[in-house]
């Protein structure tokens, strides 16, 4: 057979993962006593029907993105960054008090001013456990887990008490901010809609990312550390100083997600519902799911981004049609992650089987 | 404060403890057992939470605790048939492929929850048995011989678990195959039987977990583990890999999370403080993890290395 078959089968195998997740859903929504047609018919009329919903796939996908560009950086480096969630509430947080420090200051100031702080604070929560693991051997996948945890509740803490909108009647408060700082708007690029500067802020960041990890020298380390420690090791590259910057990157990417989504929100507040999801959507982990999807690639993450955007927001019309949870999305997404991580060794098969 | 520190709150509260100290020893135990046979299983606060929805469901349909139980054990066994086909016959990343499972677990036990319950409503909770002469003894009697049957269960299992790794012929070959696949395999062990085996009681032992959890607390609500099922995977590496450090380290956690309950009722955490509290057990694991980081060399040599024959 042809030597570019595996390449073929590198982009068949994760949309046929996503096919076969979606007919598992149609199979549940059928036993839940719904109409799965209906269901889907209003899920890709909710995603593509018009260009609001357009807009909105492009802002759902904006925080998957970066995510996913950041899981890439530490994915590549052989470091599992499951701390998405736990640093886009640290990038928001930082970002957020960045503004309410400096409010006045003319939006050509402060709308950087309040990315690079989220940019500072996903970082420093990414450089917590990247210190740990590099310097002290402490397994990432736990530490960044207990983190997100972490993070959760200093959010709950601070929005519920010095952060909270005061403006509020006293019984019944919600934990949120008050509005922010008008000049720290992220502009909208198609007036009418929701689209706004933070979703080519998010392209160029994945593209950023390319151009880091396969066009610097740092980048060049970072994966040949990933590749082979102890070649990369005996190579006098600084492996435990890899390990450490990786994870600080991948964090400061999401931390760029969650201030994005501060900043670009339609309430322009920042509300804790006491767990992550409702501030983040789960964008720390679907992150995972799309930066899988794209082959750990920063260029192909684009789009798969856009694709787990628009199964998200077509998931809420989907519940508005025929009553099923958009917990559903996250549940195919799990099944997503174990198929493609399964399919490596799949693929080698299928590619041996060919060749007989 | 002062009214926190009273023989009969403190009894109770350690009482407490071991209660909440279930979940996380089941769970933690099935986790150990697959470790030690070169099997890492993040999925567990996937497993938990279905398993513990499946369970309160049950419960709340047909009143029946131990079926209630055993639906939870047969999701654990049913998630864990799949990991294992995914772990071993297409040698996935355990790693990531874990947190898949977690996903899926999560977002199905919400997706179940709000379609076939919506509203959560109370179930019963198990009943405490008082085991004869031993329970009257003074407090000791109190803490650790009036709980429940799956209490008792749990915690005769860390013998059970011990000896079946010290002592038996298939903990022998479950410690080979986490150890050395290849020496095990050439003496005609079966590494992906071995494997497999301890795959399904692991994840069955998680369900159990979350089975217990959903009963014990008595209704069930999305996201209820909260981290329960990760911190299970930290206490196997506190534990350093033996069923008696994993109780030692549940019981820890049981009683932080028994404290934290009983300020919050007494209202010596109060509003925005109770946040502390209650990142307090992820925040203990952070630290702890490093500071036993430097044991992890305790680890069994081939856990999260696939096997394959020759190669």
């Amino acid at each position: 057979m042809p030597k570019h078959l595996p390449r073929l089968s590198g982009v068949l195998v994760p949309l046929f993962a996503v096919v076969v997740a979606l007919l598992i859903g149609a199979i549940l929504i059928l036993i839940l006593g719904a109409n799965p047609l209906t269901g889907y018919w209003e899920l890709l009329k909710g995603a593509f029907g018009d260009g609001d919903a357009i807009a909105d796939v492009a802002v759902r996908a904006t925080p998957l993105l970066l995510v996913g560009a950041g899981i890439t950086i530490a994915f590549r480096a052989k470091v599992i960054n499951i701390g998405g969630e736990g640093q886009i509430i640290a990038g928001a947080l930082v970002s957020v008090v960045t503004s309410m420090a400096v409010p006045n200051l003319p939006s050509i100031l402060l709308i950087p001013l309040v990315l690079l702080a989220g940019l500072v604070g996903g970082g420093f929560w990414g450089f917590i456990p990247g210190a740990l693991k590099a310097y002290l051997g402490v397994n990432e996948i736990l530490s960044t887990i207990m983190l997100n945890i972490v993070a959760i509740q200093i959010m709950n803490y601070l929005l519920r008490a010095p952060l909270i909108d005061p403006d509020q009647p006293e019984a019944g408060r919600i934990p949120q901010t008050a509005r922010l700082a008008r000049n720290a708007d992220l502009p909208i690029l198609v007036p009418g809609t929701r689209l706004h500067l933070g979703v080519v802020v998010a392209i160029v960041a994945a593209i950023l990312t390319w151009v880091f990890l396969f066009r610097t020298t740092q980048g060049f380390k970072m994966r040949a550390v990933g590749a082979n420690d102890a070649a990369a090791n005996y190579a006098g590259m600084p492996v435990k100083r890899m390990t450490m910057l990786a994870l600080t990157y991948s964090g400061a990417l999401c931390g760029l997600a969650g201030s994005i989504l501060a900043f670009g929100s339609v309430s322009h507040r920042m509300y804790a519902d006491g767990s992550s999801v409702g501030f983040t959507g789960a964008s720390g982990f679907n992150g995972i799911v799309a930066a899988l999807f794209g082959g750990l690639h920063p260029i192909w993450t684009i789009p798969a981004s856009f694709l787990f955007g628009a199964l998200l927001v077509g998931a809420n019309a989907m519940q508005r049609s025929i009553q099923i949870s958009p917990a559903l999305v996250g549940a195919l997404n799990g099944l997503i992650v174990v198929f493609v991580v399964s399919s490596s060794t799949l693929r080698a098969r299928v590619a041996r089987w060919m060749e007989r | 404060m002062a009214e926190f520190f009273t023989v009969t709150v403190l009894i109770s509260v350690f009482a407490s403890g071991v209660r909440f100290a279930t979940p996380y020893l089941l769970a933690a135990l099935g986790e150990t057992l697959g470790q030690r046979s070169g099997v890492l299983n993040l999925g567990v606060e996937g497993v938990m939470l279905l398993g513990g929805f499946m369970a309160y469901w049950t419960v709340l349909e047909t009143g029946s605790r131990l079926l209630g139980v055993l639906v939870g054990l047969a999701v654990g066994l049913v998630m864990g048939a799949v990991y294992a086909v995914v772990t071993l016959v297409f040698k996935a990343e355990q790693g990531i492929s874990g947190i898949g499972i977690y996903l899926f677990g999560l977002g199905m036990s919400e997706l179940l929850f709000e379609k076939l319950v919506g509203t959560s409503r109370k179930i019963p909770s198990f009943r405490d048995v008082r085991i004869p002469v031993l329970g009257d003894i003074k407090w000791i009697g109190d803490i650790f011989f009036n709980h429940s049957p799956i209490v008792y269960f749990a915690v005769l299992l860390v013998p059970a678990l011990a000896y079946l790794l010290n002592r038996t012929t298939f903990g022998l070959n479950v410690r080979a195959v986490g150890e050395n696949p290849e020496a095990a395999d050439s003496l005609g062990v079966s590494v992906n039987r071995v494997r497999g085996i301890t795959i399904l009681l692991g994840n069955g032992l998680a369900g159990l977990g979350g089975a217990a959890l959903a009963i014990q607390v008595g209704q069930f609500q999305n996201n209820i583990t909260n981290g329960i099922g990760f911190i299970a995977v930290a206490l196997v590496y506190f534990g350093a890999w033996r069923p008696v450090g994993v109780l030692a380290g549940s019981l820890l956690y049981g009683l932080v999370a028994a404290t934290v309950a009983r300020w919050k009722v007494m209202e010596i955490v109060t509003g925005s403080a109770a946040s502390f509290t209650t990142m307090a057990p992820a925040l203990l694991t952070v630290l702890a993890l490093a500071v036993i980081a430097r044991r992890s060399a305790n680890a069994p040599a081939a856990l999260t290395v696939p096997f394959s024959r020759g190669g």
